[in-house]
């Protein structure tokens, strides 16, 4: 299945990319999603960062489940105001 | 009227959204950029969002402050892209109808904005720029 991925602020210029799409596996985390990521793109890695994770515009836990067609975001430390 | 904007952000038009017979009370709060930050001489300015996340955020945290706070009307909008230093970045604008309700709504706004909603500030500065809140070592609470 596919699912798309947003990338905004500092991970949208890590990557490369605003938005990519890809093929996971049935029962792939969100958790896993991000590690595979990182793999691929070696730059999103960034330590000492706590990211937070976004389904379909609403935060989840690290060990949601996607589904196909999900807008998966990355949330980097957030400093609107 | 919860949103995110690329234009300069009308102050008069929250206040004329919140009016109501029944508030006895309009509290705003005006984020606004400024020229420095840590020792740095900040240049410029620039705000990025999921806009779409970010307008379901704001709404939430409007919803979370009227089970709180007895409120008539909120109106939250925050400017996206480059904003000039002393320009507003974030208007908030509360009614009730006692004062009390009004600040602590708009307090709690502008505190939860900058916990949850997913909007990010850049700041260039003299000798480079950074995304805020990405320096190393930081992170935000995690308890959502």
């Amino acid at each position: 299945m596919k699912v798309k991925v947003k990338f905004f602020a500092m991970l949208r210029e890590r990557a490369g990319t605003a938005e990519i799409v890809r093929e996971i596996q049935d029962g792939t985390t969100i958790a896993q999603l991000w590690a595979g990521l990182q793999r691929e793109f070696p730059k999103l890695a960034v330590s000492g960062i706590r990211l937070l994770y976004a389904v379909n515009q609403s935060y989840v836990t690290p060990d949601h489940v996607l589904h196909e067609s999900d807008e998966v975001v990355f949330v980097p430390p957030v400093s609107g105001g | 009227m919860f949103r995110v904007t690329d234009k300069a952000i009308q102050l008069q038009e929250l206040l004329d959204f919140v009016t109501d017979p029944e508030a006895g009370a309009i509290a705003t709060f005006i984020g606004t950029t400024r020229d420095n930050n840590e020792g740095r001489k900040v240049i410029a300015l620039e705000y990025e969002a999921y806009p779409e996340m970010a307008e379901k955020e704001l709404a939430r945290l409007g919803d979370d402050a009227k089970k709180k706070w007895s409120i008539c009307r909120m109106a939250i909008v925050h400017r996206l892209g480059p904003v000039q230093i002393t320009e507003p970045s974030v208007i908030i604008a509360v009614s009730s109808a006692h004062r009390e309700a009004a600040f602590a709504a708009c307090r709690f706004a502008i505190e939860e904005i900058k916990r949850t909603v997913p909007i990010w500030k850049k700041e260039v500065y003299e000798g480079g720029e950074i995304w805020i809140g990405t320096q190393s070592g930081q992170s935000m609470t995690q308890d959502k």
